[in-house]
C-alpha cells in the first residue's frame, strides 16, 4: 500500500527497553534489532530536518522579499524574490476542501460496511475500498484532468448560481475548472479510500459488550452507533483523517495535472489558479538553478513543519479526552 | 410495573445449530427467578430470548412465544427495540459506556426514550443511583467517567442505568461472575431490594447465589455437547435445593454431575 509515511507520528522509540533481557541470545538480537530500527528512524528524521534547514537557510539569505508574505516565486531574478504565501494558502485550502468532503463520506461508508451492509456485500466492498487506496496518485491525476475537470464545469456554474452569495463559491473569472476547489475534490476522492479503510477497521473493533449495552437499553441501530461506535472510534477516525490529510498536503502529481498555477490568493475557490507546495516544487524543480532549488527546499521545509504541526494537533485532540477513551473499558 | 413472563415452546437457533429446545415456563412478577445449569446448556441464550437480544447475534433466530402479560414479544408487529425498552438487561462483565460520565450513563436510556427536562433527568439519575446503592459513593463525582469506577461499582452503575428507564423485567446474565465476594454481596443485597419493584431473572453459575437470592430456580441441562439445552425443571428454590423432583437436578446440585 502506498501510505505515505513522511508524516508518520513521532515514533514510539528508545528509552523504554522494558524489563532487562534475560541474557538469552534471541532476546539480545531482538532488542538490538528493534532498538536499532527505532534509532534509525530518529536519525532519518533528524537528517531530513537538518538537510532542509541548511539548504533553506542558504536560499533565505539571498531572498530579497519576505519569505512568508511575498506573492511571487522568482529566485532566478535579480534580485531574487520568492515567498510562500500563495503556496501555503493553496495547500491549506485545497486540503481543507478535501477533508470537509472526504471525512464525513468516509465515516459514512465505513459505518455502512461495518454496521449496515449484509455480510455478503460488506466483504467485497471492504476489499474494493482497500484496493482503491493502493491506486497510485498519478492515475487519479490523469483521471482528474481528463474526466473530472470538464464535468465539474456544470457543478461550478450551479455552485456559483446558488451559493455565489457565500463569496467562497462566487466565480469571478471565467475559464475551465482548474481551481483549488477542483483540486480539493480530487484530493477528497484520493484520500477517501484510506480514511474509509482505517475508520472501518476501528469501527469493527468496538467491543461487542459496548454495543450490547446500548442495544439492551432499547437503542435503534443509529443510536447504537451514536452511543457506542462513534465515541469508541473517535480517536481512530481522527488518526485516519490525519493520515488522509498527510496525503492531501503532500500530493504532487494529481495537483500538478489539474491545477493551472498562478501566484494569486483568492477566496473565490472556483476561480482557476493558485498553487500548493508540492505542486510548485514538482513544476519548478527541473528548470531551477542552484538558488532556485534551495528556495524550493525552503518551501519544502514549511510543508514539513506544517505536517508536524497538524499531527501534533491531532495527538492533542486525542489525548485531551484520554480518560474517556474506550481503552480501559 | 413488573409483569409476568409466560414462555411456551421456545426454540432458539444459531444458524442451523439448535441451542435450546422447546422451553416453556412461567416467571412470576416481583420475584427472583434463577437459571442454573452446566456451561453450554443454553441458559444465557434463553435469557437473551426474553428481550430479543438473541437475534442480534448473526444467525440467531427464535421460534415460539414469549408472553409479557398479554403481549407476545415475538408477534409480527412488535419492534425489538420497544421490547428492550421494557425488558432491561445487565451483563456478565460491567459495560458502562466508556466515553460517558456516570451521570450520562444513567441518563442514557432516558435520553433515548424521549426528551426530559433537566430537573426531571437529575431526579431520575439520583433515584436510580440510590436504587442501585451507588449514590453515596458517586454523588460527588457524577461528571467523572463511569469507566473509572471499580468493577463492582461499574456493575451497580449498569444496574442503575437499566432501572432508570423503569423496565417491567430485569434480566441479569451472571452479573457477579467478574466481581470479588464483597461486590458480589452488594449486588445480591441489591437484587433482594429490586425484586419489590421488578420481575428479575438471573443466570448464575454459583449455586449458593441462586439459593441465596432467588425465589424460584430453573435447572437447565443438555444431553451431550452439541445437543440443544433443555429445561429440566423449575420449582421453588427451596424445593430445588432440598428435594428436587428430577434425579439430574439433585446430581448437579450435589456435585455428582455427569
Amino acid at each position: 500500500m502506498a501510505i505515505t509515511t513522511d508524516n508518520a507520528p513521532a515514533p514510539p522509540v528508545a528509552g523504554k527497553p522494558g524489563p532487562t533481557s534475560t541474557g538469552r541470545a534471541g532476546d539480545k538480537i531482538f532488542l538490538g534489532l528493534s532498538q536499532g530500527s527505532g534509532i534509525l528512524l530518529l536519525v532519518i528524521m533528524a537528517s531530513i530536518a537538518v538537510f532542509l534547514t541548511y539548504r533553506a537557510s542558504l536560499a533565505l539569505a539571498e531572498n530579497d522579499g519576505n519569505f512568508l508574505t511575498t506573492f511571487d516565486w522568482n529566485p532566478a531574478g535579480d534580485p531574487p524574490v520568492f515567498g510562500i504565501a500563495v503556496l501555503l494558502f493553496g495547500t491549506i485550502v485545497s486540503s481543507l476542501v478535501a477533508m470537509v468532503i472526504a471525512v464525513p463520506i468516509a465515516v459514512g461508508i465505513a459505518l455502512f460496511i461495518s454496521h449496515y451492509a449484509p455480510r455478503r456485500l460488506a466483504a467485497p466492498l471492504a476489499y474494493v475500498v482497500d484496493l482503491l487506496a493502493a491506486v497510485p496518485s498519478i492515475i487519479y491525476g490523469i483521471w482528474g484532468a481528463l474526466f473530472l475537470v470538464p464535468y465539474l464545469e456544470g457543478l461550478n456554474l450551479w455552485l456559483d448560481e446558488f451559493l455565489g452569495w457565500t463569496y467562497l463559491f462566487e466565480k469571478t473569472e471565467v475559464g475551465v475548472a482548474r481551481s483549488l476547489f477542483t483540486v480539493g475534490i480530487l484530493l477528497a476522492i484520493m484520500i477517501l479510500p484510506i480514511v474509509t479503510s482505517v475508520s472501518r477497521e476501528v469501527f469493527l473493533q468496538v467491543p461487542r459488550m459496548n454495543e450490547e449495552a446500548a442495544l439492551a437499553l432499547g437503542a435503534t441501530r443509529w443510536e447504537v452507533i451514536r452511543l457506542s461506535v462513534l465515541p469508541f472510534g473517535r480517536s481512530g477516525v481522527i488518526s485516519a483523517s490525519m493520515l488522509g490529510l498527510g496525503r492531501a498536503l503532500g500530493e504532487t502529481m494529481a495537483v500538478a495535472t489539474v491545477l493551472s498555477p498562478s501566484f494569486v490568493i483568492s477566496l473565490h475557490l472556483l476561480n482557476p489558479g493558485g498553487g500548493t507546495f508540492a505542486q510548485n516544487i514538482a513544476a519548478k524543480f527541473d528548470e531551477a538553478n542552484e538558488l532556485g532549488r534551495d528556495a524550493l527546499i525552503a518551501s519544502g521545509l514549511v510543508l514539513f513543519v506544517l505536517t508536524l504541526l497538524v499531527n501534533g494537533a491531532a495527538r492533542l485532540i486525542i489525548a485531551r479526552r484520554k480518560e474517556y477513551s474506550g481503552a480501559n473499558a | 410495573m413488573a409483569k409476568r413472563i409466560d414462555v411456551s415452546g421456545l426454540t432458539a437457533y444459531y444458524g442451523s445449530h439448535k441451542a435450546i429446545d422447546d422451553i416453556s415456563m412461567t416467571v412470576e412478577p416481583r420475584s427472583v427467578t434463577a437459571f442454573i445449569g452446566p456451561s453450554g446448556c443454553g441458559k444465557s441464550t434463553f435469557l437473551r430470548t426474553l428481550n430479543r437480544m438473541h437475534e442480534v447475534t448473526p444467525g440467531g433466530r427464535v421460534e415460539g412465544k414469549v408472553m409479557l402479560d398479554d403481549e407476545n414479544l415475538y408477534a409480527k408487529d412488535v419492534d425489538p427495540v420497544t421490547v428492550r425498552r421494557t425488558v432491561g438487561m445487565v451483563f456478565q462483565r460491567p459495560n458502562p459506556f466508556p466515553t460517558m460520565s456516570i451521570y450520562d450513563n444513567v441518563a442514557a436510556g432516558l435520553r433515548l426514550n424521549g426528551s426530559y427536562r433537566k430537573s426531571e433527568l437529575a431526579e431520575v439519575v439520583e433515584r436510580s443511583l440510590k436504587g442501585a446503592n451507588l449514590w453515596n459513593e458517586v454523588k460527588d463525582r457524577l461528571n467523572k467517567p463511569g469507566s473509572g469506577l471499580s468493577g463492582g461499582q461499574q456493575q451497580r452503575l449498569c444496574i442503575a442505568r437499566a432501572i432508570a428507564v423503569e423496565p417491567e423485567v430485569l434480566l441479569m446474565d451472571e452479573p457477579c461472575s467478574a466481581l470479588d465476594p464483597i461486590s458480589t454481596l452488594a449486588i445480591e443485597d441489591l437484587i433482594s431490594e429490586l425484586k419489590e419493584r421488578f420481575t428479575i431473572v438471573i443466570v448464575t453459575h454459583n449455586m449458593q447465589q441462586a439459593a441465596r437470592v432467588s425465589d424460584r430456580t430453573a435447572f437447565f441441562n443438555l444431553a451431550a455437547v452439541g445437543q440443544p439445552g433443555k429445561l429440566v425443571e423449575i420449582d421453588e428454590t427451596e424445593r430445588i435445593f432440598s428435594n428436587p423432583s428430577v434425579q439430574a437436578t439433585e446430581d448437579y446440585i450435589s456435585g455428582r454431575f455427569g
